[in-house]
């Protein structure tokens, strides 16, 4: 499904992908992980074409992306921070995402199943940090798109709503979705994703199933298998 | 393009800055209009307030509007629209939302002063024309340096710097200009200087078509010359396009090259 071929990116001196390879299949759940600053978010924004990378190439469905915008129709994104224009209220900014997209959504449902309905006619601007997110969760998870990202998609979430995050996500994995997924939250990781992808320095360490790094580390818990991996590089 | 900026346009439209706006040249233009009752005062005197303000409000309206609005881009980026579509749409929004408040917060007291009947009609048009110019000149600029700078305050700080230079140091050096160098013959010198400022040019045009150019003495005589023909009046407003496209033409290649 996507294809990343020798992936560079600078900002300023700092290097941040270096000849990064990165296949990922379709369906399924990639968790991307790795430590702060190497190159998750990057990675994401790249594949998103809102960080233009220096060289490389990324094809989704063995079409070259870059520099390009209506692969993103087929794209549903979630940014790590919810931000909205403050004078809008919530049913306007999906209408307008809609209008945007010009896709059948199912907005109803998701408004039903986090509890929206009564912040509808809201701005968006008098709405708490965890009913934005929420928000950001309906538009996101709206549309039918063959790939879902998701940048810490728990941030913000109430343990309802965030049992219903992972009802979800496992809704469009059944319906044979590649979603990527990065997050900090390593039980969340274990109990979601059927594989991890491990970042450092702007390269890929690790590709494959959580039970693959156990057995490779030689560790029981996730959290300590991937300590382990860090400091294997340090060595 | 629209629905960017149909949406940022109500977003704005809705905000209590832009009825304050309104409601201040609403304000200005009946206290000016009906206590003055002499309307070639009251242009000059709203000219005055035009030409400065509606910089200053252009430029801190479109820098704020940038910063504020970074996170709903990001949003927006990552649908399925070009680039350019997304920041045009978000400049012309402000723009017209801003020159809104312009026009019809001075267009109302002049409505109501009866302005089809009385011979200012022209002035009074060219004034909100020149305003709507400044505004969109300004915005466009204001997002030129916003996108340059990823720092708000370094972002906020240039764009004042921008405007100050440009509504009040600019004037200084050609004042100290006109001084050191006035042994020569400076008609052909003011004349350029005052183009390349789209602040002094918006002045001048105005202040020419209120007859008062006698007041400018020689200097004025040979303004009106050059802009009171035909080829001036061109030129003056072709100027004062390309004030408005060339930042517009570099929101799009500056945007299209920026990481998010």
């Amino acid at each position: 499904m996507i294809t990343i071929e020798k992936l560079h990116k600078k900002f300023g001196k700092v290097q941040v992908l270096k000849e990064l390879d990165l296949e990922i299949k379709s369906g399924g759940i990639f968790a991307v992980l790795g430590p702060n600053g190497s190159g998750k978010t990057t990675l994401i924004k790249s594949i998103l074409g809102m960080v233009i990378p220096n060289q490389g190439t990324i094809k989704i469905n063995e079409t070259d992306v870059l520099k390009k915008h209506g692969y993103r129709n087929n794209i549903n994104y979630l940014p790590q921070i919810a931000n909205f224009p403050s004078n809008l209220t919530v049913l306007e900014l999906l209408q307008m995402i809609k209008d945007i997209r010009k896709k059948t959504a199912n907005d109803d449902f998701l408004i039903e199943k986090f509890g929206l309905a009564p912040f509808l006619k809201q701005k968006l601007g008098n709405l708490s940090g965890g009913t934005r997110q929420k928000v950001n969760l309906v538009l996101t998870f709206m549309f039918d798109s063959e790939l879902i990202i998701l940048d810490e998609p728990t941030t913000g979430l109430d343990p309802i709503s965030l049992i219903s995050l992972k009802d979800i996500i496992n809704a469009e994995k059944d319906k044979g979705k590649t979603i990527l997924i990065t997050s900090h939250i390593m039980s969340f990781v274990e109990e979601i994703s059927d594989e991890i992808v491990f970042l450092l320095d702007g390269k890929i360490h690790f590709k494959g199933s959580i039970q693959t790094l156990k057995l490779k580390t030689k560790e029981t818990n996730l959290e300590h298998a991937i300590a382990n991996l860090l400091r294997s590089q340090n060595v | 393009m629209f629905k960017i900026l149909k949406y940022s346009f109500f977003d704005l439209m809705r905000s209590r800055w832009s009825y304050v706006y309104f409601i201040f040249y609403l304000l200005i233009g009946f206290v000016l209009l009906f206590l003055n009752n002499d309307t070639s005062k009251a242009v000059i005197t709203l000219m005055n307030i035009i030409v400065v303000l509606t910089p200053l409000i252009g430029t801190i309206f479109g820098v704020m509007y940038y910063y504020n609005s970074r996170e709903f881009t990001e949003l927006l980026l990552a649908q399925p629209l070009k680039r350019s579509t997304i920041f045009l749409g978000q400049y012309i929004g402000v723009a017209l939302s801003l020159s809104l408040s312009l026009v019809l917060g001075l267009g109302i007291p002049f409505l109501a002063y009866g302005i089809f009947e009385s011979s200012a009609i022209f002035d009074f048009v060219s004034l909100l024309l020149v305003g709507a110019f400044l505004t969109f000149i300004f915005v466009a600029l204001a997002f030129n340096i916003a996108l340059s700078n990823e720092n708000k305050i370094k972002g906020f700080g240039y764009a004042i710097l921008m405007w100050l230079f440009l509504a009040v140091i600019y004037d200084g050096l050609f004042l100290i200009s006109l001084i050191l160098f006035q042994e020569y013959p400076l008609d052909q010198f003011s004349l350029f200087a005052t183009i390349f400022n789209p602040i002094d040019l918006s002045r001048i045009l105005i202040l020419l078509k209120l007859d008062i150019s006698a007041l400018l003495g020689y200097t004025g005589a040979v303004f009106q010359k050059f802009f009171g023909t035909n080829f001036g009046a061109l030129l003056s407003s072709a100027i004062l396009i390309l004030w408005v496209s060339l930042p517009t033409l570099r929101i799009v290649s500056k945007s299209k090259k920026k990481d998010f």
